[in-house]
C-alpha cells in the first residue's frame, strides 16, 4: 500500500465527522474529480439534503420526489415509520433517482465519510449506471419523468376533485393490482392504430380484388370448411386486437368498452410508471454492483492520495463490509442473494481477470482475461449487459468457488431437495446457467396473456396463464386481481391456467360486481 | 451540481397518502380495537397500546406465483459439505419467513401503537358515541401536590440529584474544569521525567501545568450551589379521590357469551368514565346464581354455573364487602348489575327491600342493565316485561339515585349509559 501523507494530491476533504455546506461541495469536487479520472458518464447531479422525516415520505412513494396520491403509499409509510422508530429497520443513506438531472438525496444525519460515500455512490456509481445502461436507455426517459410525474400527480388530483377520492381509488386500486401485467417486454412492439390498420384492411381488399377469379367458386368445399371459417375468423379477430397481449393494462386502456377517458388516462399512468420502473427490475444486481464497485474505487483512491483521514477509510470500510456481507444460507441472517454481494464481487472479480488472469479465465473469458484495462471493461458491461445475462456471461468459476454457490432443486413431486450442482467443474456452467435464471426478471412475473375477447359477441375476456414448472397462481390474489379485471374491463372474465402441453389445470372466473360505469 | 438543502422544506408529503391509508384502515382498527377490548381487563379499557391490524384487509393483490408446488430451483451461497447429488430434507414448511415471494416482500400484520386517546377514540366510535365525559359528578374537591419541574432552592427532601449533576456536568465542562485523568497523566509524565532525568524545561513546564491545573480544580468546585435543583410540586385540585364500582351479574346458565359481552362492555364504559372522574377506582366482581360470591374478573366473566337464580344473595354479598372494606364515607359507591331479568319470584320481594332500605342509601348510583338478545334472535317484538325489571320497576322514583335500561346490541350500550347519568346530574341540577 502506498505511504499516506496528509493531503499529498490536494487538502484533506474533510477532518471529522462533521460537514456543512462548504464541506459537502468540496466533497463533492474530490468525488467528482475521480470520477472524471475513470471517465464516469453521468447525468448532472442535483443533491438534496434531507430529514429522516423526509426520507421515510420518499421511500412511501417507491422514492420518486412527487407521486400521485394513494392509501398504499400511506401504508408503506405507516409500515417504514414503525419499523424506523421500533429500531427495526435503518433508513438507506440515500435515494437515488433515474432522472436528468439526476436527483441524490442524502439524509442529514450521515456523517462526512458517509456522504462522501454515497455521493461515490450514487452520483457516479448509479448515475452512470442509469444513463449508460442499455435497458435504461430503451425504456426510460430520463429527460421527462420528473416533468411526467408531476402531471400525473396532477391529473389525479383533478379527478378526485371532479369524480370524488374514492372513484379514483378505485380505478387506481385495480389497476395497481394489475401493474405487474402493465409492462412490455419487447421493444418496438407495437400496437396498430385505427388509421394503419384502415389502411392494411383496404390494401388486403385491393390484394385479394387483384386476385380475384369467379372460377374459385365452383371448387367444392372440403369438409372441416365451416370449422377453418370460424377458426380463421377467430384468427382475423384476434389479430386485429393484437392478441394476445401480455400487457393487461395496455389492452385495458385501447379496448376496455366501458371505461371513461379519465379512467383510461389513469390506467395509462399506473401503466407507464410501471414500465419505468421495470429496467430497475432487470438490473438490480448490476446496478448495485456498478454503485458499489464505483464508490468503492472512488474511497479508495481518496484515500490513496491521503484526501482522506485514516479515520474516515476505516469508517467507509465499516460500512461497505455491512453493504457487501453475503450471509451464508444456513446463517439466521439469510435473507436471500444480497445484490450488492454479488454484484460487487463479481466486478472485482472481472478486475482481477483484466489484470491479473489465471489460466482458468484465460480459458473461461478469452476476451477479457489480460487486457489490463478493468474500467473500460467494466464500463463496457455497464453498458451491455442486464442482470441475466451479465451472470450468464461473466459469472466465473473463481466467484462460484469464493462464494460457495450451490444449486438446490425443490421438486414438490420428490421427497427430498436434492444438490444439483456445486462449485466444482461439473457444477460451474450449470450454477451459472441457473443463476442467470433467477434473475430473468420475466420468470418471475407469471407468463399472463389476455388470448381472446369476442367484442360483437359476449365480450368475455380470455386470459391464460402459461404455467412453468407447475407453478400456478397464488390463488387468493388471483382471484382478487381477477375481481378487478372484471371490474375495469365490465363483462366477464376468465383466466385459465395451462402447461405447455396444454393440459387445463385451473379455470378462474370473475363477473364484474361493480363495474366503472 | 447543486446542493440544495430540503430540510427546511414542509416534511409530511406523505400526510395526504396517511391520511388516505387511516381512512381505509378505519374500519379494521376500529374492528381491532373491539376485538381487542373485548379480552381486555376493564381497567385496561381506556389505556392505548398495540392494535394488530390483520393485513389482508389492507393487502393489495398481484398475480404472482404460488410459493408452494411444482418444481423450483435456488441458489445458495455458502455451501460447506454437500456435493452433487446429495439429498435434502425438505425443511419444515410455514417455519421461518415463509412467503416470502420471489422479491423478498413478505407482509407482515400491521401493528399501529395508539395512545390512550386515540383508543377511547375509537373504543367509543365502536359503540357509536359521540363524546364521553362532560358531566359533573358530584363529590368534594381536594387539593394534591403535582410535579411541575424544578428550582434552586428547597427541602432536602426534594433534592433532585439527576438534575444537580447535569447542571454540574454542564458547568464543569464550560469552564474546562481539569478532569482527574488529565492531572494523572501529568503527574504520571512528570515522574517519568524526573526518574529519567529528562529536560529540565520540560519538567518546569509540567510542574506549571499541575499547579494551574490544581488551581483550577479548586476554583471551580465539582459541584457549586448554583447547580443544585430541587423538585417541585404544585398543588393541584383533584375531584374526590376514590370510588368503588361494584359490578353484580348473574351467572346462572341463561348468561351466555353475548349477554356476557354486553355486560362487560358496560361494565367497561362505566369504568371508563370512574376512572376519568376519580383517581381511585376498585372494582368489586360479584357474581350469583342462588348464592352469590365475589371473584376475580376472569371468573367474573369467563366461568358459568349452573343453578337457581336468587338476586338478593349478590346484594347481601355487597353489602357485606361495603361493611368490610369501603366505608361509605370515604367511598363514592356506585353498582351496576346486569341481568337477563330471571329471578325467583318469592326472592323479589327481598330483594327490592334490600335495594331500598340498604343498598341505595350506600351508593351514589345504581344502574341496572337487563341484557337481552339481538332482535333477530327474539321471537316477539315486544315482550312482557321480566320478574326483576317489573320489581324493580315498582320502586323506581326520581328521587332515588337509581336506574334501568334494557340493551340487546353493542351500539345500545353507550347511549343507555349515557342517559342513566344524565338523569341524574339533569335531576341534580333541574331539581335543585
Amino acid at each position: 500500500m502506498t505511504t499516506v501523507t496528509a493531503g499529498r494530491d490536494g487538502p484533506l476533504l474533510y477532518k471529522d465527522s462533521d460537514w456543512d455546506f462548504d464541506t459537502l461541495s468540496r466533497i463533492y469536487d474530490g468525488v467528482a474529480e475521480i470520477g472524471d479520472e475513470l471517465k464516469l458518464d453521468i447525468y448532472r447531479p442535483r443533491i438534496e439534503v434531507i430529514t429522516t422525516e423526509q426520507m421515510l415520505d420518499a421511500y412511501a412513494s417507491t422514492g420518486m420526489p412527487l407521486f400521485y396520491r394513494h392509501w398504499s403509499f400511506g401504508k408503506q409509510f405507516v409500515r417504514n415509520e414503525t419499523l424506523y422508530r421500533k429500531g427495526w429497520q435503518g433508513l438507506a443513506y440515500e435515494i437515488v433517482i433515474n432522472s436528468n438531472p439526476c436527483v441524490v438525496y442524502l439524509l442529514e444525519e450521515n456523517t462526512a465519510t458517509m456522504q462522501t460515500l454515497v455521493l461515490a455512490h450514487a452520483a457516479y456509481g448509479h448515475n452512470h449506471f442509469f444513463k449508460n445502461n442499455y435497458v435504461f436507455k430503451q425504456w426510460t426517459d430520463a429527460d421527462g419523468i420528473l416533468d411526467y410525474l408531476a402531471f400525473a400527480k396532477n391529473f389525479i388530483a383533478d379527478c378526485e376533485d371532479k369524480y370524488g377520492q374514492a372513484e379514483v381509488e378505485r380505478v387506481l386500486d385495480a389497476a395497481h393490482a394489475l401493474q405487474n401485467q402493465g409492462i412490455h417486454r419487447y421493444p418496438g412492439k407495437r400496437q396498430m392504430d385505427l388509421r394503419s390498420e384502415q389502411k392494411r384492411e383496404r390494401e388486403r381488399r385491393e390484394h385479394g380484388e387483384r386476385l380475384f377469379n369467379d372460377l374459385w367458386r365452383t371448387v367444392p368445399e372440403t369438409p372441416g370448411g365451416k370449422a377453418k371459417k370460424r377458426a380463421t375468423e377467430r384468427d382475423r379477430r384476434r389479430a386485429l386486437l393484437g392478441l394476445p397481449e401480455e400487457n393487461v393494462l395496455y389492452f385495458l386502456e385501447k379496448t376496455a368498452p366501458r371505461l371513461k377517458p379519465w379512467q383510461r388516462e389513469v390506467i395509462r399512468i399506473v401503466r407507464l410508471i410501471s414500465q419505468y420502473f421495470y429496467p430497475q427490475r432487470q438490473t438490480k444486481m448490476m446496478n448495485e454492483g456498478c454503485a458499489t464497485y464505483t464508490h468503492y474505487e472512488i474511497m479508495q483512491r481518496l484515500y490513496d492520495r491521503g484526501r482522506i483521514t485514516e479515520g474516515a477509510y476505516l469508517e467507509f470500510l465499516h460500512s461497505h463490509t455491512n453493504v457487501v456481507a453475503q450471509p451464508d444460507f444456513d446463517d439466521r441472517r439469510y435473507y436471500g442473494l444480497n445484490p450488492y454481494a454479488l454484484g460487487f464481487t463479481m466486478m472485482k472479480d472481472i478486475e482481477r481477470m483484466c489484470v491479473d488472469p489465471t489460466a482458468e479465465d484465460r480459458a473461461w473469458f478469452p476476451d477479457i482475461a489480460g487486457n489490463g484495462d478493468p474500467i473500460e471493461t467494466l464500463k463496457d458491461i455497464w453498458a451491455n449487459y442486464r442482470d441475466e445475462s451479465f451472470v450468464s456471461q461473466f459469472l466465473s468459476p473463481a466467484v462460484i468457488r469464493k462464494m460457495g454457490l450451490f444449486l438446490v432443486t425443490d421438486d414438490a413431486s420428490e421427497k427430498d431437495l436434492s444438490v444439483d450442482a456445486i462449485h466444482d467443474e461439473r457444477g460451474y456452467m450449470r450454477v451459472r446457467r441457473a443463476l442467470a435464471r433467477h434473475y430473468d426478471v420475466s420468470r418471475h412475473d407469471p407468463d399472463i396473456q389476455i388470448v381472446d375477447v369476442d367484442l360483437e359477441g359476449d365480450r368475455r375476456l380470455e386470459l391464460r396463464h402459461n404455467v412453468v414448472d407447475g407453478v400456478m397462481l397464488e390463488e387468493e390474489d388471483a382471484e382478487r386481481v381477477l375481481q378487478h379485471l372484471a371490474n375495469l374491463w365490465g363483462y366477464e372474465v376468465h383466466l385459465t391456467e395451462a402447461n405447455d402441453k396444454g393440459d387445463i389445470s385451473t379455470r378462474h372466473t370473475a363477473e364484474p360486481v361493480h363495474p366503472f360505469v | 451540481m447543486y446542493i440544495i438543502d430540503r430540510r427546511r422544506d414542509a416534511s409530511g408529503k406523505s400526510i395526504g397518502n396517511r391520511q388516505r391509508f387511516i381512512r381505509r384502515a378505519r374500519a379494521l382498527v376500529r374492528h381491532a380495537v373491539r376485538e381487542a377490548s373485548k379480552d381486555r381487563k376493564i381497567t385496561d379499557t381506556g389505556k392505548g397500546g398495540e392494535i394488530v391490524v390483520p393485513v389482508d384487509g389492507v393487502h393489495e393483490p398481484s398475480l404472482r406465483r404460488s410459493s408452494k408446488g411444482g418444481s423450483r430451483e435456488y441458489l445458495l451461497p455458502g455451501n460447506k459439505s454437500y456435493i452433487e447429488g446429495d439429498s435434502i430434507e425438505r425443511p419444515p414448511s410455514g417455519g421461518g419467513k415463509g412467503g416470502a415471494s420471489a422479491d423478498g416482500s413478505g407482509e407482515d400484520e400491521f401493528r399501529f401503537a395508539l395512545s390512550d386517546e386515540e383508543f377511547i377514540d375509537l373504543f367509543l366510535e365502536d359503540l357509536e358515541l359521540p363524546d364521553l365525559a362532560k358531566r359533573q359528578v358530584m363529590g368534594e374537591g381536594k387539593e394534591q401536590p403535582r410535579r411541575a419541574g424544578y428550582r434552586s432552592s428547597g427541602p432536602p427532601a426534594s433534592l433532585s440529584i439527576q438534575q444537580t449533576m447535569r447542571k454540574s456536568l454542564a458547568r464543569r465542562i464550560a469552564l474546562r474544569r481539569p478532569k482527574v485523568e488529565e492531572i494523572a497523566e501529568l503527574e504520571a509524565q512528570l515522574k517519568q521525567l524526573e526518574t529519567e532525568g529528562g529536560n529540565e524545561d520540560k519538567i518546569l513546564e509540567i510542574r506549571e501545568a499541575l499547579k494551574r491545573q490544581a488551581k483550577r480544580s479548586i476554583a471551580i468546585p465539582f459541584i457549586d450551589p448554583v447547580d443544585v435543583r430541587y423538585r417541585r410540586f404544585e398543588m393541584e385540585p383533584k375531584p374526590v379521590a376514590q370510588a368503588v364500582m361494584f359490578c353484580l351479574m348473574d351467572v346462572s346458565g341463561s348468561m351466555d357469551e353475548h349477554l356476557k359481552d354486553l355486560a362487560k362492555r358496560f361494565y367497561s364504559l362505566l369504568y371508563l368514565f370512574l376512572s376519568r372522574r376519580y383517581r381511585y377506582v376498585e372494582v368489586v366482581f360479584i357474581r350469583h346464581t342462588h348464592e352469590a360470591k365475589e371473584v376475580d374478573e376472569d371468573t367474573f366473566f369467563h366461568a358459568r354455573e349452573t343453578g337457581g337464580t336468587v338476586v338478593s344473595t349478590a346484594l347481601e354479598e355487597m353489602i357485606r364487602v361495603v361493611h368490610d372494606r369501603f366505608p361509605p364515607g370515604v367511598w363514592n359507591i356506585y353498582a351496576a348489575q346486569a341481568s337477563d331479568g330471571d329471578n325467583l319470584p318469592i326472592d323479589n320481594e327481598k330483594t327490592v327491600s334490600l335495594l331500598k332500605t340498604s343498598i341505595l342509601p350506600l351508593c351514589q348510583y345504581y344502574a341496572y342493565i337487563e341484557v337481552g338478545r339481538e332482535p333477530e334472535e327474539r321471537r316477539r317484538s315486544v315482550e312482557p316485561p321480566s320478574t326483576l325489571w317489573r320489581a324493580y320497576d315498582m320502586i323506581l322514583s326520581p328521587k332515588l339515585p337509581m336506574a334501568m335500561r334494557k340493551v340487546r346490541d353493542r351500539r345500545d350500550i353507550y347511549p343507555v349509559f349515557r342517559e342513566l347519568f344524565e338523569r341524574k346530574s339533569n335531576a341534580a341540577t333541574t331539581g335543585a
